[in-house]
């Protein structure tokens, strides 16, 4: 019944993976070194900063605070899966081109797949939901205030208003 | 720093994973959420021989009414469940109010009701929310089956009643009293940080308009989350008047010590215990007025 290793199945980005891992391979670690997927950063390994944030079944979570064998049987998105396959980018990539909303990129990606995922819950956010929504995810680069108008604009042009 | 090696299972019932615990006592730690088991595993300050999963249990993430008005939530139902719950909304808006100051989005999507609980953090919110609803907790272990009063539940800082290889298998918040109004507050520097003092209250009205009933636990204010029966025994049968609410407010600064910490002071604490006495028990008051007339 206890196990040293163990198989973890997964979805990511649409696409089935199968590795067999020691338990205790932080999900973060197994999508970057198992799985090649290098988008999702590693800040802190505690939880508190937000750069290692992904989709489970289409939630944000950190991923340095889950274990691989718990993606099993669950669907991941990174931040590989937000542009489409053709190349073209979703609309908060594209705002936050447009409003300069990073410097060295490092929080990027938390940053972006915690936002798709509230934007598809608040479509209508304000300013303040968007500041109090953003808590959770540290940057050091750029002071928040050209993060917030990226998600304000990706807001006004998923919602279709702009 | 990564985690040290252990081995794991992922058991498919309850009855399992509590033999599996009572076979490995004090080696094995249950991983619900996570959320704060694994940064400590992280960070090498737990280092578990063995992890029982319990994400896989079948029929854990319930959150049922009974039939006394009360509501029943199971050990896998995480902090996001009960923010978007409507039968928590409803019947314990007090748990709903507080459920969005307990750290962010994405810790709540896998942080466990009952892990948190379990873990018994000084500054977590829903300890001094089950204090003040009177909650109970279930406790089973392969041998023994119980149920412990909250006010029995959290004994000193990160210690609670489980014993050895007892699991918090559900958690019980009583039916609020007809007309009741409550009230969460807390002050942190930011969104999502720990609590720089936290306030959970459940009050009722007599037909006069005055204090019927009245419950009032503090989060960060010590060891553990703590029932302020002083500012209890201040409002028992006054009117809720602005008299009556700061002569509760300094009884609560007289009642409760806070330690302080490396973030704030004793003094700002207490002064922070004063303020926040007032305004809950205010908000909890008037919706008690608006939840009689109804």
């Amino acid at each position: 019944m206890l196990e040293e290793l163990v198989t973890v199945s997964t979805v990511v980005n649409g696409k089935h993976y199968r590795r067999i891992v020691e338990p205790r391979l932080l999900l973060s670690d197994f999508i970057r070194h198992d799985l090649g997927l290098t988008g999702t950063h590693v800040g802190c390994e505690h939880g508190v900063c937000g750069a290692c944030t992904i989709l489970v079944d289409e939630k944000p979570v950190r991923a340095c605070l889950m274990f691989a064998p718990q993606a099993d049987g669950h669907a991941i998105e990174t931040i590989e899966g937000l542009a489409e396959e053709n190349g073209e980018l979703h609309p908060l990539q594209e705002a936050f081109r447009d409003k300069h909303g990073l410097q060295c990129g490092f929080c990027t990606p938390g940053i972006l797949m915690t936002m798709k995922a509230f934007i598809a819950q608040h479509p209508a956010a304000t300013e303040g939901e968007i500041r109090e929504a953003l808590s959770g995810n540290l940057c050091r680069c750029t002071g928040y205030q050209n993060i917030v108008e990226a998600v304000k604009l990706a807001v006004s042009r998923i919602g279709g208003s702009s | 720093m990564k985690p040290a090696p252990f081995r794991y299972a992922a058991p498919r019932s309850i009855e399992e994973l509590l033999a599996l615990k009572a076979e490995h006592g004090d080696d094995a730690k249950f991983l619900a959420g996570g959320q704060s088991l694994i940064p400590t595993m992280n960070f090498r300050l737990a280092q578990p021989a063995v992890l029982l999963d319990l994400n896989t249990l079948p029929d854990q993430n319930f959150i049922v009414e009974t039939s006394s008005g009360g509501v029943r939530i199971g050990a896998l139902v995480r902090h996001s469940d009960i923010e978007t719950s409507e039968t928590i909304a409803r019947s314990h808006p007090l748990a709903h109010e507080a459920i969005r100051f307990v750290a962010h989005p994405q810790i709540r999507n896998r942080g466990t009701l009952c892990g948190n609980l379990a873990h018994a953090d000084p500054a977590s919110e829903m300890p001094a929310v089950m204090l003040a609803l009177g909650g109970r907790f279930h406790a089973r272990s392969a041998v023994s089956d119980r149920w412990i009063d909250a006010s029995d539940f959290f004994l000193s800082i990160f210690t609670t009643a489980l014993e050895e290889n007892e699991m918090l298998c559900e958690v019980e918040m009583p039916p609020l009293p007809p007309g009741s109004g409550t009230c969460f507050l807390e002050v942190s520097r930011r969104p999502g940080d720990f609590a720089m003092m936290g306030v959970a209250t459940v009050v009722s009205l007599d037909e006069a308009g005055r204090c019927a009933e009245a419950r009032i636990a503090y989060c960060s204010a010590g060891e553990t989350p703590l029932l302020a029966p002083g500012v209890v025994a201040s409002l028992a049968g006054e009117e809720p008047d602005e008299t009556a609410l700061l002569n509760a407010a300094r009884q609560a600064a007289e009642e409760i010590d806070p330690p302080g910490n490396v973030h704030l002071t004793s003094a700002y604490q207490k002064h922070l215990v004063a303020v926040l006495t007032g305004r809950a028990l205010r908000t909890a008051f008037a919706r008690a007025n608006t939840n009689a007339s109804q």
